[in-house]
């Protein structure tokens, strides 16, 4: 019994990994068709507090879902079937197309067309960053820890853990703080 | 003692990227310098690609970089030390902490933590924009310039904001090749 759902589990999550493109939130559809529609493991309630709280746990969004989703229906097991079935057609997708993109590094037509690629990758992530600021900067603290920490990382070269660890201890400082006036 | 390192960089990652995906880009912005397993310039190559396959981005991102570092078994060692901390974080949530999310103290950490997210995000961004788009060996690079601003309208007016990265990424390709970037 516990064993189907096991291999139910690494087929769904293969599905989820394999097919969407984007991750993170272009995940959720798919997520949602598999786990709720399909297998009904979990309510619709239920994946939208387990997605919150893949986002505020470290890690890989996908894989904090996976893992969770794969915990409820079968233990241990089912969440280690759920998170490897999510990766293993991306891990073979990037390995093939890594060798391949190996092999024609040097021509000059893919370091022109590379050259491109980085300059609208910059775009898109300038593009993440203003949809995220436009989240995250929502008070006069928060423009302060952004400013202190852009600094600390894109000028002074400071590394990032210590921001993350920095950053987490101030909101709940300022937030005690704020709370007790 | 490579893949030692690797697993270490890569597991510090998973345990310190907080809100998936890019969250992970200025961890792996470290290792150029730390490792040399990759350049700065593969790094954009690296979101590129992992930005254009299926799976979450965050795993692409290890798989090919681990790759880059040491074949199929480097990025096998990466994909694993990156969903190693998920999956304890996320059994030991499911298992003993109810109502995570809800918490109080996790949502002001959230508060801190969130700027500081962007900001590692907006110094990534950053380190690529100067070092891909606004000069070149000859001096500022004026058409890079004017081609990223061509992709930040683009990706920003109301016509043109919803079209997938993939889309991007490919135009961006063809506009490389065309100018001879």
């Amino acid at each position: 019994m516990k064993y189907k759902a096991i291999i139910k589990l690494y087929i769904s999550f293969l599905k989820i990994g394999g097919f969407t493109f984007g991750g993170g939130m272009a995940m959720l559809p798919n997520l949602k068709h598999e786990v709720v529609d399909v297998n009904e493991w979990v309510s619709e309630e239920e994946l939208l507090d387990i997605f919150a709280i893949g986002q505020c746990t470290p890690g890989v969004i996908a894989i904090n879902t996976a893992t969770f989703v794969g915990y409820r229906v079968a233990g241990f097991w089912g969440s280690i079937a759920a998170s490897i079935g999510e990766v293993t057609l991306p891990f073979i997708i990037i390995t093939v197309l890594a060798g391949v993109l190996g092999e024609i590094a040097g021509e000059e037509v893919f370091t022109a067309a590379m050259a491109g690629v980085r300059v609208a990758v910059c775009a898109l992530i300038a593009c993440s960053v203003y949809t995220l600021a436009k989240k995250s900067i929502i008070d006069i603290p928060t423009f302060l820890i952004f400013l202190v920490a852009f600094i600390s990382v894109a000028i002074l070269g400071i590394s990032a853990v210590p921001c993350i660890v920095l950053g987490a201890l101030a909101g709940y400082a300022i937030k005690k703080i704020g709370g007790r006036r | 003692m490579i893949l030692i390192n690797l697993f270490v960089e890569f597991f510090k990652t998973g345990l310190f990227a907080f809100g998936g995906g890019l969250a992970t880009v200025p961890f792996l912005m470290e290792m150029p310098a730390k490792y040399g397993w990759f350049t700065s310039a593969e790094l954009a190559d690296i979101i590129a690609v992992s930005e254009s396959t299926p799976g979450p981005i965050g795993i692409n991102m290890a798989t090919y970089a681990g790759f880059k570092a040491y074949g199929v078994i480097g990025g096998l060692v990466a994909t694993t030390a990156l969903m190693l901390p998920s999956i304890i974080v996320i059994l030991l949530i499911a298992k003993y902490l109810h109502n995570f999310s809800e918490k109080k103290a996790v949502r002001d950490a959230f508060y801190g933590l969130r700027p500081v997210v962007c900001a590692l995000i907006a110094a990534a961004a950053y380190r690529l924009f100067v070092d891909y788009v606004l000069f070149k060996s000859s001096g500022i690079n004026y058409l890079a310039l004017l081609i990223f601003l061509g992709f930040l309208i683009l990706m920003r007016i109301k016509a043109t904001k919803n079209i997938h990265p993939i889309v991007w990424i490919v135009i961006s390709a063809i506009v490389g090749i065309c100018f001879k970037l």
